[in-house]
């Protein structure tokens, strides 16, 4: 069922992907991932058929307008329960590597 | 646990003190412990938080109380739904150890009804995939044939309850995860429309997809499950603000008039031969049933697939990007000289398997600069369409008929290639697309191997239809026989 996709992806376009996305992939990985991405976007790209001049695009199938929650002061989570979860805690806040080097860039 | 009768006898006996939530837990827990290694359905149970609930159920009955619809009736839970002081782990490394520290409000429903929720379904990472195999911890084994995959995502929820493990599961489904797993495993299984149940909790995907919703060995105790998560919640702003209809008053009363649409584009030659006999074989009994058959065409059934695989992708790529190991989930452990971003990255690489990495990518690729409207735009275009579509021909007929998947389980390792896993949901994406509601029925079995492999049908109907769905849906259960018929474990535990 595999499609030929219009376009192809390079390895330095899925490595940028990959970066945006936060993900740290190896060379292999890179490749593999790129075909499958090649192979994918050859099936998505049937929707190319489609006429949708002058469609709206639909979000959420339920249309709803924006719904306020009444301005009321409750129970939040325990902090505690909360922070549990945390990989690493100093005290009550989160520890994270330096975030800033020393001439304070990030 | 006993087979006899369903969800609200066994509550009733608990009501009426003939049974006791705690025998009745006990029962469900010796049979998981028997058979669940061979399996593998569950990621988790907890038998002594699960037993205090039971024992708290009991407590009520003493005390002269009515704990609920649902009272002392044991639900096993989709590992993507959160509870307090459990493990959820999305079957995914990045979350092997996060406790929650709320309720999903399924849950607070499920114990306010006094249902015990007592384990935690194994399913595909992140509830990506159509068969259970990418779970970071283990397949599920279709208990039809061991050989064979359950379905998924909730695959662990479908073969708990075949398995006759519980009465009832929760799942999640966000392309058919609920339904597909159920035709696979010879269940029911609802998907309700979206915003009817709400998601808090519910570890997300593909946001404006996502469904919870229940599996049952009936239509009566998947209403009934239904009907006690069902309804707007202050914490899910999707929520739709309509009351929940009575699902279970006029259930088992026939409709009359009864429209059944059947698409040409669901009786194709790509279904395994045997589907499409099944689904002759029920309009046969629709039309027995006095229900009139009607001939419809849903021509964008077959660019669902490539719709949904840039909405998906595209959601769960900003949604996921909550897993950074900063605030939850694993860290990864930096080398010297490594930064921020590598800790952002290393820690995803590490905790993500394969089909979520490249789902990530493809939702990342169809949002990044140039590809924007190319791809996300025109889904969503797309989008509208096959929703109109559906509104459109929801005025020729009340339900819609037609397979739950093209063909019985597939053996673990079969679909290697992605793309012929994603062509698996062909049936069922658009319901998620268009949010209408959808449920699988099981219609019988086939023989594949010299393992009877069960078959679903699925019914599927308007926004907010639950009631028509569902009456539908008993209208063809009662008259069709393939009512709780469920595989014999022994047997194929003995044979894998």
């Amino acid at each position: 069922m595999a499609h030929e996709s219009e376009h192809t992806i390079s390895i330095d376009e899925a490595r940028h992907v990959a970066d945006l996305a936060r993900l740290q992939m190896t060379e292999e990985q890179i490749e593999s991932c790129r075909g499958d991405l090649e192979s994918i976007l050859g099936h998505i790209e049937t929707i190319n058929a489609i006429n949708v001049e002058g469609i709206e695009p639909l979000a959420a199938a339920i249309e709803m307008t924006n719904r306020l929650s009444p301005d009321e002061v409750h129970e939040s989570l325990p902090v505690e329960e909360v922070l549990a979860n945390a990989p690493a805690l100093e005290d009550r806040y989160i520890a994270v590597p330096k975030v800033l080097d020393e001439d304070g860039n990030n | 646990m006993s087979n006899d009768g369903g969800i609200l006898q066994l509550s009733e006996q608990v009501r009426s003190g003939q049974a006791t939530a705690e025998s009745v837990l006990d029962s469900c827990l010796e049979r998981i412990d028997c058979y669940d290694p061979v399996l593998g359905c569950f990621q988790d149970t907890f038998a002594d938080v699960a037993r205090e609930r039971a024992r708290e159920v009991d407590r009520l009955v003493n005390d002269g109380k009515d704990p609920g619809l649902l009272a002392g009736v044991p639900v096993a839970v989709k590992d993507t739904i959160v509870s307090r002081n459990e493990i959820t782990t999305c079957g995914s490394r990045i979350l092997e150890n996060f406790v929650s520290p709320y309720d999903a409000t399924v849950y607070t429903r499920l114990l306010a009804a006094g249902a015990v929720p007592f384990g935690k379904t194994r399913c595909d990472e992140f509830a990506m995939g159509s068969s259970t195999e990418h779970c970071a911890f283990g397949p599920v084994r279709n208990p039809w044939d061991t050989s064979r995959v359950p379905g998924g995502s909730s695959g662990g929820s479908a073969a708990a309850v075949a398995a006759g493990f519980c009465p009832a599961a929760l799942g999640s489904d966000t392309g058919g995860s609920i339904r597909q797993p159920a035709a696979l495993c010879g269940v029911v299984g609802i998907k309700p429309t979206y915003g009817r149940v709400s998601r808090y909790g519910l570890v997300g995907f593909g946001p404006s997809l996502d469904q919870v919703g229940p599996f049952a060995r009936s239509v009566e105790d998947a209403a009934a499950i239904l009907q006690v998560i069902a309804g707007e919640d202050v914490h899910d702003s999707t929520t739709i603000d309509t009351p929940v209809p009575d699902l279970l008053g006029e259930l088992h009363t026939p409709l009359e008039k009864l429209r059944v649409g059947v698409p040409s584009e669901y009786l194709v030659e790509g279904n395994d031969p045997a589907v499409n006999e099944r689904v002759h074989a029920a309009m046969d009994v629709y039309r027995s049933l006095g229900a009139e058959i009607v001939d419809v065409q849903l021509p964008l059934t077959d660019v669902g697939i490539a719709t949904y695989y840039v909405i998906g992708p595209a959601e769960a790529s900003s949604n996921l990007a909550r897993y950074d190991g900063i605030r939850y989930g694993r860290r990864a452990t930096l080398e010297p000289g490594e930064v921020l971003f590598d800790l952002y990255a290393r820690s995803r690489s590490e905790g993500f398997g394969d089909e979520v990495k490249r789902r990530i990518m493809l939702g990342t690729y169809v949002l990044s600069a140039g590809y924007y409207d190319a791809y996300y735009k025109r889904a969503l275009q797309v989008r509208r369409l096959i929703r109109d579509e559906f509104n459109s021909v929801f005025e020729q007929c009340d339900v819609l008929l037609g397979p739950t998947t093209n063909g019985p389980a597939f053996a673990l390792g079969s679909k290697n290639d992605p793309l012929s896993m994603y062509l698996c949901d062909r049936y069922t994406v658009n319901a998620n697309i268009a949010g209408i509601c959808g449920i699988s029925l099981p219609a019988g079995t086939m023989d594949v191997d010299g393992h009877e492999l069960p078959i679903g049908i699925q019914l599927q109907a308007p926004a907010l239809c639950e009631p028509t769905l569902l009456r539908a849906a008993r209208m063809f259960e009662a008259a069709a026989g393939h009512e709780d018929h469920l595989p014999d474990l022994e047997k194929t535990v003995a044979a894998s």
